[in-house]
């Protein structure tokens, strides 16, 4: 060990790991990303339902899960269903966490769509799935699309806990070069560096993105 | 031009009974829905093929918000391809007839008919009548279009999108028919080379041209216009008035229609119904009520707004 110093050596030596868990980081986000995307539509449409017995049961869920730790979480889900790959675990949790607030994100995005718009339908006289599908959700995701996006983000800083699951993502490559090498220093300190040049510039993307879209 | 583009679709009979609704079996007189103490008159022959059957009738129709009456058992008739003009101070009542007409808004009492058939109600197969569910609103309102003051347009369509968009899934149209057709609407309502604009492109004027073809696209038989030129710049008002007159003269389509145009009013109507407080104070040719109104309300109201 060489003291307080940076050992170059071995920060060379960890790179390639790295970008290699770093792949199953971006995996990870990409469909945890997808998960919340698609059931936190599916949650913001069921608590619009008629029905209490719909609303009441989605809410109670939703409920849980936001005052769960996704750590928690996590954990749990990896002790129930240890049979499964830790991965899949890991983005399906990350998918439904992400979910319950990207079901506020679309009801507040399906509530923004001005009420002239569900008369005009009514008006011409399409079907509640057609007011959905042509009119309503088109005009409700075109306002969410940034806020998802500032998930996907925040998403992205949070898959270091699929570590814990044993998921081979990046922070878990730079623990066990680290214990293995002695090097945490090193590894930590790139695995941070990739995670700052990975998520600046998205995060500056995603402020164009509001911006074009008139936010 | 080929086709006119405001004929109507050969076979789709207006008001033809719906099913579990046998055009002979009148109610009884003592029926024992309130709601309906007229429904006999109706019900015995095809109905809306009948000329003297009114296109639209409303019979002691009533709404409420809580304990604010907002129309109190109005009644008053349109007969089939009649312009009809409602005037009257704000807050009497007008949006909310349309608005009940286009069934937006449920009634707190009465029945609307249309084309001889129950608008807001269903028939029981016992001959009475009761409050119509979604989706026979949703068959009933078909015959019925509406332009509203905001347009209304879909901003996520170009405007050949919004006009075929209801044509396609509700009428079950071809997209090539449903696109022909809009084509020709927008010809005939001045914006032929608009075709892929967008709706944020064009100026309010145009967003109602558009509005009011696809509102004819549907083939209604029944054209709700509520104020559609208020929400207009003074300079693009004339040129809409221009089409619905068009509109008016070269169809046979329903016409009811909210304006503070007083002089479009006079020239299209052939009923003038005054409103206030959710009552018709005075209704008649245009001639009498603008030129000898006998109500105080009515000459109060004309005096404040011409
Ligand atoms: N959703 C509503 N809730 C409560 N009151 C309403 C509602 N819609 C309309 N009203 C009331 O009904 C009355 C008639 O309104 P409206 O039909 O819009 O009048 P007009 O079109 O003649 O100006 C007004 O007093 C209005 O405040
Ligand atoms: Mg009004």
């Amino acid at each position: 060990m060489n003291g307080s110093k940076f050992d170059w050596g071995a920060a060379r030596d960890v790179l390639p790991l790295l970008l290699h868990g770093f792949l199953t980081t971006l995996l990870a986000t990409v469909l945890g990303t997808l998960v919340a995307a698609v059931l936190g539509l599916v949650i913001a449409i069921a608590r619009r339902a008629p029905s209490r017995l719909v609303t009441a049961p989605v809410r109670a869920v939703m409920e849980f899960v936001r005052s769960t730790p996704l750590l928690v979480q996590l954990v749990g889900a990896a002790a129930v269903f240890s049979s499964v790959d830790p991965l899949v675990i890991g983005i399906v949790v990350l998918g439904i966490h992400y979910a319950t607030y990207t079901s506020e994100v679309y009801r507040a995005g399906i509530d923004a769509v001005p009420r002239g718009q569900w008369e005009a339908c009514r008006a011409l006289s399409m079907s509640p799935r057609r007011t959905w599908q042509a009119v309503v959700l088109p005009q409700a995701v075109r306002n969410v699309l940034p806020a998802l996006g500032n998930y996907a983000i925040s998403m992205f800083k949070e898959t270091p806990f699929l570590a814990v699951i044993t998921v081979e993502e990046i922070v878990f490559e730079a623990r066990k070069y680290g214990s293995d090498h002695f090097a945490y220093t090193e590894a930590f300190t790139l695995a941070g560096l990739i995670f700052l040049v990975a998520s600046y510039p998205t995060s500056l993307l995603m402020r164009k993105l509001e911006k074009r879209l008139g936010h | 031009m080929a086709t006119d583009p405001l004929e109507k679709t050969p076979g789709s009979t207006p008001g033809s009974a719906p099913p579990g609704a046998p055009a002979g079996a009148a109610p009884a007189a003592d029926s024992p829905s309130p709601s309906a103490p007229a429904a006999t008159a109706t019900a015995d022959a095809v109905p809306g093929q009948r000329s003297d059957t009114p296109m639209i009738r409303f019979e002691q129709v009533e709404k409420r918000y809580g304990d604010h009456v907002v129309l109190d058992k109005l009644d008053f008739e349109v007969r089939r391809g009649e312009h009809v003009t409602l005037i009257g101070p704000s807050g009497s009542g007008k949006t909310t007839i349309l608005r009940l007409l286009m069934t937006l808004e449920r009634l707190s009492g009465g029945v609307i008919w249309v084309g001889g058939e129950p608008l807001s109600h269903a028939r029981t197969p016992g001959g009475g009548l009761k409050p119509a569910t979604e989706k026979q609103l949703r068959a009933s309102r078909r015959k019925i279009g509406m332009v509203f003051q905001q347009f209304n347009l879909f901003p996520n369509m170009n405007v050949l999108r919004n006009i075929t968009e209801a044509p396609i899934s509700v009428l079950g149209l071809e997209r090539d028919e449903a696109e022909a057709r809009a084509r020709e609407l927008l010809e005939l309502v001045g914006l032929g080379d608009r075709v892929d604009a967008h709706p944020t492109q064009l100026s309010g004027g145009q967003q109602q041209r558009v509005a009011i073809a696809r509102a004819l696209a549907m083939r209604p038989d029944v054209l709700l216009l509520d104020e559609v030129t208020s929400a207009l710049d003074p300079e693009l008002v004339a040129g809409v008035l221009d089409l619905l007159r068009q509109i008016a003269h070269d169809t046979d389509i329903t016409m009811l229609c909210v304006t503070h145009e007083m002089s479009f009013a006079r020239d299209v109507s052939d009923q003038v119904l005054m409103f206030d407080a959710g009552r018709i104070v005075e209704q008649g040719t245009p001639e009498k009520i603008f030129t000898a109104p006998e109500h105080r309300r009515t000459r109060e109201f004309l005096n404040a707004v011409l």
